[in-house]
C-alpha cells in the first residue's frame, strides 16, 4: 500500500512516520514561538520590552528557558505516590499530542483526516483531565489537590458547550471531518453562519485550556499553580508544553471550524506556503486573544465558573443546535442561521454579565476549629 | 437560600496551611483555613514572623534615631508613620513647628498615601487574578511619586526626614511644579484604574457582597481607615482631630455602604481622589518661603517627663504612638498602635462561610503590610 506526501509515492508505514514526525516538529517550535509571543505580548500591553537579551530580539528565549529546565533537578515530595506523580505530566501531554492526528494544518498535509474528527478531538482532549488529576493526587500538596479537583469541574462543564457548539456547526457543515468542513467554506466561513456557535466554543475553549479567567485550577494567587506546584525541572515543562501544545490545537480547530481554515478567502488555488501562512494568521490570532484576555481580565470564582457554564452556555449551545435542526429541515434560507446567530451573541453578551455578577448564594455557616476565645467574643476576661 | 446541603457521607474538613511563603499573604503571614471542598470553615491567622522588636529598640536609642524604626514599621506609608513619632516627640518636648514645614509634611503625607494606595490597586489586582496588567500600570503612578520622595528626602523608601521640629532639610526650589507634575501622573493613573478594575464586570462579580463586615462588628474590632470607612463609619482623625493643616482644606470623607471587599477597594479610590484635592490646596496655601525648623533647637533631644498619645490618618488607618519618657533623651517605652493588626484582627469574621479564593481577596481588601503588624 502507497501513500502520497507532497507526490511522493511512500509506504503507509514510512509515510506516517514522516507525517508525525513533522508534526511533533512542528508542534515544538510553534510552541516554543507562543511562549515566546505571549511574553512579548504581554510585556507590551504592561509597557514592557520583554525578553531583549537571548539573540535577537529576545528570539532564543524558549530555548533558554528550555535548556534551564533540563538542567533543573527533577526533585519528587518524599511522600508524593512515585507512580502517579510521574506519570501525571504524561497524562496530560499524550492525549493533547494524540489531538493533532485530525488536524488539516494546510490542504495536502495532516495525519489522518478522521470522518468522526470533531468527536476524536473532544473525546481525546478530556483524557488529559486524567492527568490532572493523577498529578494533584500523587503530589500529596493540598493546593495541588485543590487544583486538580477544580480542574475536573471545570472540564467537565465546559465539555458540553464545547462539544455541542461543535455539532451544531457540524450539522451545519454536514460532516466531523475537518476536511470537509474546511473545503466548504471556500466563500463564507462558518462564523458568519454560526456566530453564536463561535462564541460559545471560544469561551468554552478557553476554559478547556484553564486560562484567564478561568484559570482556576492553576490560580497562582489561591492555589500557588495547582496541580503541579510539586514539579520541577523537565516534568514541569512537560505541563507547560502541554498547555502551549493544547492552544495551538484550539486554535487550528478553531480557525478550521469557524475561521475556513487554509481555505477561506483565497481557495486552494494560491499554493502551499500562502496556505501556510492563512492558517499560521488565523492560529496566531486566536492566540493573540487569548493572551488579550489573559492581561486584562480578573479570574472568575468556583461558583460564578460553574454557574456561567450551565446556566448560560449549555442552553444557548443547545439553542443552537435547535436553530441549526429546524433550518436543516425546513429548508430556511441561511440569512437566519446569521439573524438567530446574532441575536444569540446578543444574548450572550448581555446575559453573561447578568449571570456572572449575580450574587452567589453563600456557601454555609462556620465550622470553628477551636472555640472561640472569650476575648474576642467581647466578654470580660479575668 | 441555600443551607447546609445534607451529605450521605462523612466528609472530614482538611487544613490549608496560606503562607508564611506564598503568593498572596502580602509578606510573610500565615493563615490556617479549614477547608470543606472549596468553603472555608474556619480561619486561625498566624503572626509574628516578622517581628523586630522596632518598638523596643526604640527605647535603646536618642529619640533622632527612632525616626528610621519607624519608617520600616510602615514601609508603604513611611512618611505617615514618621510623622506619629515626630509629633508624639514634639508634644512631650513642646517644641512648635514652623507653619511651613506643617505644609510641607502634609503634603508628603498626602502623596505617601496615594503612591501606598497605588500599592494596595496593583496587589489587589493580582489577588483576584489579573495577570500583572494593573500591578504594572499601578507602578507607573506610584514610581512618579517615589522619585518625587526621592529628590525630596533622598530616599525612595525609608525617608527619615520628619524630625522632631520640623523638616531635616528643606524641599528642593522646584517642589511645586514637581509635585504637580507627579500629581497629573497620579491622576491618570486613578483614571486607568477606574477601567481597568473598577468597571470590569468580572472583577464587580469577585469583590461585591464578599467578606461583608458589619459597621458595629468594625468598631468592635477596632477597625479604622478606609476598611472601617466603607462599612459606613465615617471615621477619619485627620477630620475628627485635625493635625497639622487639615482643618484648612476642603474634602470629603469617602463612607462605603457594604463593607464588601468591593466597597473596600472603591473607597480607596476615591480617596485618591480626594487625596489630590487635599495636595492641590496645600500646594495653593503653602508659603515659598519660610523656615523649616524652629530658631533654636537643642543640640541634645531631651523630653520632660510624661507620657503622650498621638494619632494620625495613615493610608491604613489609625497610626498611633504612645510614648512614655521619664526624662533623657530616649524613650521609656514607645508602642506603636498598628492599624493593620486590628484590621486584620476582623479578618476571621469576614472570610468564614466563604470560598478559599474569597478569603484571598478579603485578605487583599485589608491591605495589610506585615511588617507593621508585626513591628
Amino acid at each position: 500500500m502507497n501513500a502520497d506526501l507532497f507526490g511522493l509515492e511512500l509506504n503507509v508505514w514510512a509515510d506516517a512516520a514522516i507525517r508525525l514526525v513533522m508534526v511533533v516538529t512542528l508542534m515544538t517550535v510553534v510552541v516554543m514561538g507562543y511562549t515566546y509571543l505571549e511574553r512579548k505580548i504581554i510585556a507590551r500591553f504592561n509597557r514592557r520590552l520583554g525578553p531583549t537579551k537571548t539573540g535577537p530580539w529576545g528570539l532564543l528565549q524558549a530555548v533558554a528557558d528550555a535548556l534551564k529546565l533540563v538542567g533543573k533537578e527533577d526533585l519528587r515530595p518524599r511522600s508524593a505516590d512515585p507512580w502517579t506523580f510521574e506519570l501525571g505530566p504524561y497524562m496530560i501531554f499524550i492525549p493533547i499530542f494524540m489531538g493533532f492526528v485530525i488536524v488539516p494544518f494546510i490542504a495536502d498535509f495532516h495525519i489522518r483526516l478522521l470522518d468522526l474528527g470533531l468527536i476524536y478531538f473532544v473525546a481525546i482532549s478530556s483524557v488529559s483531565i486524567v492527568g490532572w488529576v493523577m498529578a494533584g493526587w500523587g503530589s500529596d500538596n493540598r493546593y495541588a489537590m485543590l487544583g486538580a479537583l477544580r480542574s475536573v469541574a471545570q472540564g467537565i462543564s465546559y465539555e458540553l458547550p464545547l462539544v455541542l457548539s461543535l455539532l451544531a456547526v457540524g450539522m451545519y457543515a454536514g460532516s466531523f471531518n475537518l476536511g470537509v468542513i474546511i473545503a466548504g467554506q471556500d466563500v463564507v466561513p462558518n462564523i458568519v453562519w454560526q456566530p453564536m456557535a463561535a462564541f460559545i466554543f471560544f469561551i468554552a475553549a478557553l476554559a478547556e485550556l484553564n486560562r484567564t479567567p478561568f484559570d482556576i485550577p492553576l490560580g497562582e494567587s489561591e492555589v500557588v499553580g495547582g496541580p503541579f506546584v510539586e514539579y520541577s525541572g523537565i516534568r514541569w515543562s512537560m505541563f507547560q508544553l502541554g498547555e502551549y501544545a493544547s492552544i495551538f490545537i484550539m486554535s487550528l480547530v478553531f480557525s478550521a471550524v469557524f475561521l475556513g481554515g487554509w481555505m477561506w478567502p483565497f481557495g486552494e488555488d494560491l499554493g502551499r506556503w500562502f496556505q501556510v501562512l492563512l492558517s499560521g494568521i488565523k492560529a496566531g490570532g486566536f492566540f493573540f486573544v487569548v493572551v488579550w484576555i489573559r492581561i486584562s481580565v480578573p479570574r472568575m470564582r468556583i461558583d460564578q465558573l460553574m454557574g456561567y457554564s450551565w446556566k448560560v452556555l449549555l442552553p444557548l449551545a443547545l439553542v443552537q443546535v435547535l436553530v441549526n435542526g429546524l433550518v436543516m429541515v425546513n429548508g430556511w434560507h441561511e440569512v437566519t442561521l446569521l439573524i438567530s446567530g446574532l441575536v444569540g451573541v446578543a444574548v450572550l453578551v448581555t446575559v453573561t454579565g447578568r449571570v456572572v455578577a449575580a450574587p452567589s448564594v453563600r456557601p454555609g455557616p462556620a465550622r470553628p476549629l477551636m472555640p472561640t476565645p472569650a476575648i474576642a467574643q467581647g466578654e470580660a476576661v479575668s | 437560600m441555600v443551607t447546609e446541603p445534607a451529605y450521605e457521607f462523612e466528609t472530614q474538613d482538611i487544613l490549608l496551611n496560606v503562607g508564611p511563603q506564598h503568593p498572596s499573604t502580602h509578606g510573610v503571614f500565615r493563615m490556617v483555613l479549614s477547608v470543606d471542598g472549596e468553603v472555608v470553615r474556619d480561619l486561625v491567622p498566624h503572626i509574628g514572623y516578622l517581628h523586630r522588636g522596632a518598638e523596643k529598640l526604640c527605647e535603646t536609642m536618642d529619640y533622632r534615631q527612632g525616626i528610621g524604626f519607624m519608617d520600616r514599621t510602615e514601609y508603604l506609608a513611611a512618611f505617615n508613620a514618621e510623622l506619629s513619632y515626630v509629633m508624639a516627640v514634639e508634644a512631650l518636648t513642646d517644641i512648635e513647628v514652623p507653619e511651613r514645614a506643617q505644609w510641607i509634611r502634609m503634603i508628603l503625607c498626602e502623596l505617601n498615601r496615594l503612591s501606598s494606595h497605588f500599592m494596595f490597586m496593583g496587589a489587589f489586582g493580582i489577588d483576584v487574578g489579573v495577570f500583572a496588567t494593573p500591578f504594572i500600570y499601578a507602578w507607573i503612578g506610584r514610581e512618579a511619586l517615589i522619585d518625587l520622595f526621592e529628590e525630596v528626602s533622598g530616599d525612595r523608601m525609608m525617608f527619615a526626614y520628619f524630625r522632631p521640629g520640623g523638616l531635616a532639610w528643606d524641599v528642593p526650589r522646584n517642589f511645586k511644579q514637581r509635585v504637580n507634575e507627579a500629581l497629573v501622573v497620579a491622576e491618570q493613573g486613578i483614571k486607568d484604574f477606574d477601567t481597568m478594575l473598577t468597571e470590569n464586570e468580572i472583577f464587580v462579580a469577585r469583590t461585591t457582597g464578599v467578606g461583608k463586615i458589619s459597621a458595629a462588628e468594625a468598631i468592635d474590632w477596632g477597625m479604622s481607615g478606609p476598611s472601617i470607612r466603607a462599612s459606613g463609619v465615617p471615621l477619619d482623625v485627620r477630620r475628627d482631630e485635625p493635625y497639622l493643616m487639615y482643618d484648612q482644606v476642603e474634602w470629603d470623607v469617602i463612607v462605603g455602604e457594604n463593607g464588601d471587599v468591593y466597597d473596600r477597594y472603591y473607597c480607596r479610590l476615591l480617596e485618591m481622589r480626594e487625596s489630590v484635592k487635599i495636595i492641590r490646596q496645600c500646594l495653593e496655601k503653602m508659603p515659598d518661603t519660610g523656615p523649616i525648623m524652629p530658631e533654636k533647637m537643642p543640640r541634645m533631644l531631651r523630653t520632660a517627663p510624661g507620657e503622650v498619645y498621638v494619632r494620625t490618618e495613615a493610608p491604613r488607618g489609625e497610626y498611633g504612638v504612645y510614648l512614655v519618657s521619664k526624662g533623657g533623651n530616649r524613650p521609656h517605652r514607645l508602642k506603636v498602635r498598628s492599624a493593620c493588626l486590628a484590621n486584620l484582627q476582623a479578618l476571621r469574621d469576614m472570610s468564614v462561610g466563604q470560598y478559599v479564593a474569597d478569603a484571598i481577596v478579603v485578605l487583599g481588601s485589608i491591605d495589610i503590610v506585615l511588617s507593621e503588624v508585626d513591628r
